[in-house]
């Protein structure tokens, strides 16, 4: 149901009914480690390209998903990806191997949120009853394709952010014990001129912002009604932009807890990440590997995921460009009953 | 404040970039200076120790040891390139590992290995210049005009 002028209120309650998520060494390094259902030893997958092992560990999450559901794929009606590369080739190929009603996505860095909400809103209408909602990426596709050749001997700067090596995906159901999936709000594009793409954080922060402060708005909430507001791959950087944008706005941030997917995933004192996580992964591993354990646990009641997204392409910012950024918000909240 | 270059730019957004830059973690430029000095140094060094082998034990002049030394050179950057470290030591080292020879040894290993899945024409062939072919397109151009200037005014050496 549309609240406001851009967000959707669930009031059906759909629920993620289970969750998945694989991801390669470094995030199994990280702190969140013991999180995720697969860690995988080798970022090849000991397959023959990078291309194939993201494909590879997006049909891992996506299989544990509906295993965990206790469904099997002929049950899902609806799969919802995108990710990172050309074309979203690792979703579309992952939907020829599963099979399943597919409808790709493109979002960059705010798709797991985006797909989110769009299976949340077909289950919560009634046009679907199981819906998937799955995305990946990887740290040396990404870096294939936007930046350099993996072993290209550059040095990054301290604003630039390590792509998370991962793949989450969710089986959104009408209903069951899951969390619950009650609101969403759909950002729009955001470009504050900023053209370095070392430097992500700066440009997608005040996107956040503003889905943030709309949604708020739409509801009419607080940041303190939400146990945990967290973005998606703001990373250092970012995430303190973001503070100060707040503070500018007289938004009450700090009444809740306010934090970011990319300064979660590794630790950033000993992992080589620069200014933290970014990409699909991010937000998707953290949120369905980390944050939906604790809602489930019930240690969280209710949080706000905010998936942040850089539209940049690899040939828009070599012709010099600024990058449009885009954010989506998607509030969650515990399923289980007040201990 | 709007100054020619963001003259684009909406007062907002000026705004904005004022305190993103204020955010920005500053380059640590002095130490990166420091760095590059070092471990270039160090490369050329090696390079040095290589040649003066050639001259003493491989019977080399002094003319004809440079091209032994820079393939040695080449094959160890292409050896620690393949081998997942280059990007390590760049990561530390800066334009130290970037500007010697060994540099551009990596930059077109690295490109070789990078599109060997898209196959040995197009894959390995059509993107192993990706990187160095800017330096050798304005190593040629740099090149053409320092000898027009040489044939001009008769500067430079004989």
């Amino acid at each position: 149901m549309l609240k406001g002028h851009q967000s959707w209120e669930f009031v059906n309650r759909p629920r993620i009914r289970a969750e998945a998520t694989v991801v390669g060494p470094d995030e199994g390094e990280g702190p969140l480690g013991d999180r995720f259902d697969i860690v995988h030893g080798d970022a090849m997958l000991k397959q023959k390209s990078w291309e194939k092992a993201e494909r590879m560990m997006l049909e891992e999450a996506a299989n544990i998903a509906i295993e965990n559901a206790k469904l099997t794929k002929e049950h899902i009606h609806f799969y919802i990806g995108g990710d990172l590369l050309n074309q979203i080739i690792s979703n579309s190929f992952a939907a020829r191997t599963l099979a399943i009603p597919y409808l790709g996505v493109f979002g960059a860095c705010s798709t797991s949120m985006e797909s989110l909400a769009l299976a949340a809103q077909l289950v919560d209408s009634g046009s679907a009853k199981y819906v998937l909602s799955a995305t990946c990426s990887h740290n040396c596709t990404a870096e294939k394709q936007f930046r350099y050749p993996t072993e290209y001997g550059s040095q990054k700067p301290p604003t630039a952010q390590f792509t998370v090596t991962g793949a989450g995906a969710a089986v959104v159901a009408p209903d069951g014990d899951g969390p619950m999936v009650v609101r969403a709000t759909i950002g729009r594009v955001v470009d504050m001129g900023i053209k370095d793409p070392f430097n992500m954080g700066a440009a997608m922060a005040p996107a956040a912002v503003s889905t943030i402060q709309a949604h708020l708005h739409d509801f009419q909430l607080q940041p303190g009604d939400y146990d945990m507001i967290v973005t998606g791959d703001l990373a250092s950087v970012g995430h303190e932009i973001a503070l100060e944008l707040f503070d500018k706005h007289n938004v009450p941030i700090r009444e809740t807890t306010f934090t970011d997917c990319g300064l979660m995933v590794y630790d950033l004192e000993k992992q080589p990440v620069q200014a933290g996580g970014s990409g699909c992964g991010c937000s998707a591993v953290v949120t369905y590997g980390h944050l939906l354990k604790k809602l489930r646990e019930g240690e969280l009641r209710r949080i706000l995921v905010v998936a942040t997204g850089a539209l940049l392409s690899p040939l828009s910012f070599q012709q010099g460009e600024s990058i449009p950024c885009i954010a989506h918000a998607v509030a969650l909240e515990s399923g289980v009953t007040k201990r | 404040m709007a100054d020619n270059k963001n003259k684009k730019l909406t007062m907002t957004q000026q705004e904005y970039q004022q305190v993103a830059k204020r955010k920005e973690p500053p380059r640590k430029v002095l130490v990166n200076c420091l760095r590059a000095f070092m471990i270039g140094g160090l490369i050329c060094l090696i390079g040095q120790a290589l040649m003066e082998m050639f001259i003493h034990w491989f019977d080399f002049t002094e003319k004809t040891a440079g091209n032994p030394t820079v393939a040695i050179l080449i094959l160890i950057s292409v050896i620690l390139t393949c081998l997942g470290v280059y990007d390590k030591i760049s990561q530390w080292a800066g334009a130290g590992s970037a500007v010697p020879v060994t540099g551009f040894a990596n930059s077109m290993c690295s490109a070789a290995l990078e599109h060997r899945s898209e196959g040995m024409v197009l894959g390995v062939g059509g993107n192993m210049f990706k990187l160095a072919g800017s330096v050798i397109v304005f190593g040629t151009v740099a090149a053409f005009f320092v000898a027009i200037i040489h044939f001009l005014f008769g500067v430079g050496v004989k």
